[in-house]
């Protein structure tokens, strides 16, 4: 019988190996639910390494096994190998190819990275951001309207190309602090321990920080940023699908780091506006109470408690955030 | 040949009477047990005492990785107080870069082995490179010690502010002890690139000095590049910690990303630090077992050059998500990538030599496979992370933590073990038990596996890192992980024994039992005070197997006039 040709069974690999490495590149639920609208472009991307990766995994592995079982000493053997020093041709196809990848890769992350706003991050201060308002509220101006004229920020992720230039419909301020996020909305004065926000706005984040590094990081919007002491930093995203998903902090800040997580409610737009005139309700009656809010004066347990109500954090955290405000 | 008896696990407390040995005057043929604990010159002492100690601190840092996978095993932090957690977290990963990877594999494997695989009878300069290992007991026991003030818990990046406001006397020491182990490296270094250059044996040709020579050789200069970098952002740091300036405190008009710049410029670096001598080990086993010449000397030797060229300029990697604008992202994102061919280029080299060998499935060999398997996983990921708009998503993740286990663990350690098993006749003159290997290889690579594949998904998830408590929908995985820990640890024990038994009883080696051709082979095991009677004759190459001078019973040993 006649052996079958290498190149026949090298041809058969590859298109074996290819048809695996696609099949699992696009099937895999190895990331959690999107909701932004960066996190397709970046699932998209991750995808494309995903399937480059396993096709090249199947193939190294696939020949070291190969090779160990082909090349093994037999029993009573103790010859050397073939006396093979190198092949040129087969050195340049190995750097080649490579090289033509994470070039290729290289281009297609600028892209992604430039669709996801990356380059973009707002060059205008966030006070000419809150003159524009989502369509349909009507939201009168409040005393506590007072956003403090901050540097604009210019690092992190900014509008995506098709909303160059605009203002984001929402600008949030987010403050980090051990262990918590606290986000304020400049335009409608309203403090929150959890972000909400409307389905398919452009929203804003300013990210800053009063103690030491924190990370602000949605895993399901796919983007994170850092909230750095003394440099302002953003963040500027659609969320697309209505949900409640978690906000992670992801640089360590202390020992109650793990706990340092909250909510973003992605609501529709009607939601989202019974939300907001409600707090806004519920925060006037005691106007003075976010305005007196002195955070450098106070303990941090002491500065939560006003909070606690609405920041979705269940007892046991606030008493291990009370304990860790102690112990320093 | 007196044995040498030195037990593996003996505390680096016990080491500390400086007597200066009289190495160059004594007429004695071998070193007792006693020099080993000594301020002595000698190059291969030198070497088997950072590997010794070295290796005490894997298992202290070692048993930190199991503390907190027992409190990861759990959502809640249920079983240390998270400070003490973060502490041990800290120190598990300054212990095992700085007192095990680097010091074992540059340290260790680098002052036995270089001068005689180039035909030195020492070091250029002994006693620096004794004073370079003494620097590393102390700095031991401070990060040790530090646990008395609570322990720095800031991560071993020390990021200001965090660092500035948490454990200060702890973290002071830290910063103490890192200086003292850079400093160690810094000596080290010079002294290997010097060696190098100028002490190889006049019969040696460039293209025959060994590749574990070239890497060590990239690796010093890039250590001399990047460590002093290092040194000046800690000093930064002591300074605002103890002296009042404010380098770093953005209250008082510092800067926190400045830090993050000057400890990444050295910190990149030093996972080449890590990996590049491990390379150079591989490079050394794999032709040996697989009685193969290296595939494409020159590749990987230049490889190693571009790796430590470029590996310069890929820093700000770790800071995609920090105070970077976007061009920046984006131009570390291209250096990133390009950095995976020339290390492609040393994978592809070392399957190749695979290729037409008679592979011998020694303890050594294993490991090495083991490594060139796993490698793989850890640069794939590698290149994923490396783009920016995909490590928004990672960075600081779990994925991040599988990642780099998979380099560190599944490569340096793997390569320390295959080093250890290959050269350990050359060092004791008694072979090691291949079937306590054989245990030690299987439980390793499975419980690595166990431990770090699965956190690729729980990273990819939603998963930070450097967490004591985290959300109950990952309890599964972490549980695998914690299992898999577990398995790590019990590997460790096959091993030790394996050490100890075969150190004190073991079959006794020759000069060459694995039949290698590289300068080494060619002395008594273990070698003679100053390596050789008269100094070996290059006449072939370090890998040229298949041509027969393998069998040479005595491998081109002529005399030559000794330096």
């Amino acid at each position: 019988m006649q052996q079958v040709p290498v190149s026949l069974w090298t041809l058969v690999a590859g298109i074996v190996v290819t048809a695996i490495s696609i099949w699992i590149g696009q099937n895999h639920t190895l990331l959690p639910v999107q909701a932004s609208q960066q996190a397709p472009l970046v699932d998209g991307f991750f995808n494309v390494m995903f399937t480059i990766a396993i096709a090249l995994f199947l193939v190294v592995e696939g020949t070291i096994v190969i090779f160990l079982v082909k090349y093994r000493r037999r029993k009573g053997d103790d010859t050397d190998g073939l006396p093979v020093e190198g092949n040129l041709p087969l050195e340049v196809f190995w750097t080649a190819i490579p090289t033509i990848i994470v070039v290729g890769l290289g281009i297609y992350s600028v892209d992604v990275f430039n669709r996801m706003g990356g380059f973009e991050p707002a060059g205008h201060p966030h006070s000419v951001a809150h003159v524009h308002q989502m369509s349909g509220s009507a939201i009168a101006a409040t005393l506590n309207d007072t956003p403090e004229a901050t540097t604009a920020p210019t690092i992190g992720f900014g509008a995506s190309p098709s909303a160059e230039g605009k203002p984001a419909d929402l600008v949030v301020d987010v403050q980090g602090m051990q262990y918590a996020w606290i986000f304020n909305y400049p335009k409608s004065g309203i403090t929150s321990g959890e972000l909400h926000i409307p389905v398919g706005a452009d929203v804003q984040l300013n990210l800053s920080a009063t103690d030491v590094i924190h990370s602000f990081w949605v895993p399901n919007f796919r983007i994170k940023q850092d909230a750095l002491p003394g440099i302002p930093t953003e963040l500027r995203f659609v969320a697309t699908k209505p949900g409640t998903y978690p906000v992670v902090c992801a640089e360590l800040c202390g020992g109650y780091h793990g706990s340092m997580r909250t909510q973003v409610i992605v609501h529709t737009p009607e939601e989202y506006q019974t939300w907001l005139t409600e707090n806004q309700v519920a925060q006037k009656q005691n106007p003075h109470q976010v305005v007196a809010v002195k955070p450098a004066e106070l303990s941090t347990s002491e500065f939560l408690a006003p909070h606690v109500h609405d920041m979705g954090i269940s007892a046991a955290t606030l008493e291990s955030v009370v304990m860790a405000g102690n112990k320093q | 040949m007196t044995q040498v008896e030195f037990p593996p696990n003996t505390p680096p407390e016990e080491k500390k009477s400086e007597t200066l040995a009289m190495a160059h005057t004594s007429h004695q043929q071998a070193w007792k047990w006693q020099d080993y604990f000594t301020f002595n010159i000698d190059h291969k002492v030198i070497g088997i005492q950072y590997l010794v100690t070295a290796f005490v601190f894997y298992l202290i840092g070692g048993l930190m990785a199991m503390a907190i996978r027992v409190e990861l095993a759990t959502p809640d932090a249920d079983l240390l107080d998270p400070n003490l957690y973060n502490a041990f977290m800290t120190n598990h990963g300054t212990i095992m870069i700085f007192l095990w990877i680097v010091p074992s594999a540059i340290g260790g494997f680098g002052n036995f082995l270089v001068p005689l695989m180039v035909g030195a009878r020492d070091m250029a300069f002994p006693k620096l490179n004794a004073i370079a290992f003494w620097l590393n007991p102390p700095a031991g026991l401070l990060l040790l010690g530090s646990f008395l003030f609570g322990g720095s818990q800031s991560g071993w990046t020390a990021y200001p502010p965090l660092s500035l406001v948490t454990a200060p006397i702890a973290q002071t020491m830290w910063i103490l002890a890192i200086v003292l182990v850079g400093t160690s490296s810094i000596l080290g270094s010079l002294n290997f690139v010097i060696t190098i250059l100028m002490m190889k044996v006049p019969s040696m040709k460039w293209d025959q000095v060994p590749l574990f020579c070239w890497a060590i050789l990239a690796t010093s200069i890039l250590a001399l590049l990047s460590t002093p970098v290092l040194a000046a952002g800690l000093i930064l740091l002591l300074f605002d910690l103890n002296f009042g300036t404010s380098f770093f405190k953005p209250d008082a008009g510092g800067n926190v990303v400045i830090y993050q710049h000057l400890f990444w410029f050295y910190s990149h670096p030093a996972v080449y630090l890590m990996i590049l001598p491990i390379f150079g080990i591989m490079s050394e086993v794999i032709p040996v077992h697989a009685r193969k010449p290296i595939f494409g000397y020159k590749a990987i030797a230049y490889s190693s050059v571009a790796i430590c060229v470029v590996g310069l300029f890929v820093w700000v990697h770790h800071m995609f998500t920090s105070g970077t604008p976007g061009w920046m992202r984006m131009f570390f994102t291209i250096s990133t990538l390009l950095v995976a061919v020339p290390t492609g280029v040393k994978i592809f080299g070392w399957v190749a030599t695979l290729w037409g060998g008679k592979i011998r499935f020694t303890s050594a060999m294993l490991f090495a496979i083991g490594l060139l398997s796993m490698f793989v996983m850890g640069g794939l990921s590698g290149v994923t992370m490396g783009t920016a708009p995909f490590d928004v998503h990672v960075h600081d993740t779990y994925y991040v933590v599988a990642h780099f286990h998979y380099v560190l663990f599944g490569g340096s350690v793997f390569g320390i073990y295959a080093g250890i098993y290959h050269w350990f006749p050359k060092m004791t003159g008694r072979m090691l038990n291949e079937t306590w290997g054989r245990i030690h290889f299987f439980l390793t690579f499975i419980g690595t596996n166990l431990t770090f594949l699965p956190m690729h998904e729980l990273g990819l998830q939603g998963m930070p890192r450097r967490v004591a408590m985290y959300d109950p929908q990952f309890i599964d995985l972490n549980q695998i992980c914690t299992f898999g820990s577990f398995v790590l640890g019990i590997s460790v024990i096959p091993f030790t024994i394996n050490i100890i038994q075969s150190w004190i009883k073991g079959q006794p080696a020759g000069d060459n039992p694995w039949n290698g051709l590289t300068l080494e082979w060619t002395t008594t095991s273990p070698p003679a005070i100053e390596n050789w009677e008269v100094l070996p004759v290059v006449t072939h190459g370090p890998y040229d197997y298949g041509n027969g001078h393998s069998h040479e019973v005595e491998p081109a040993v002529t005399p030559e006039a000794s330096v």
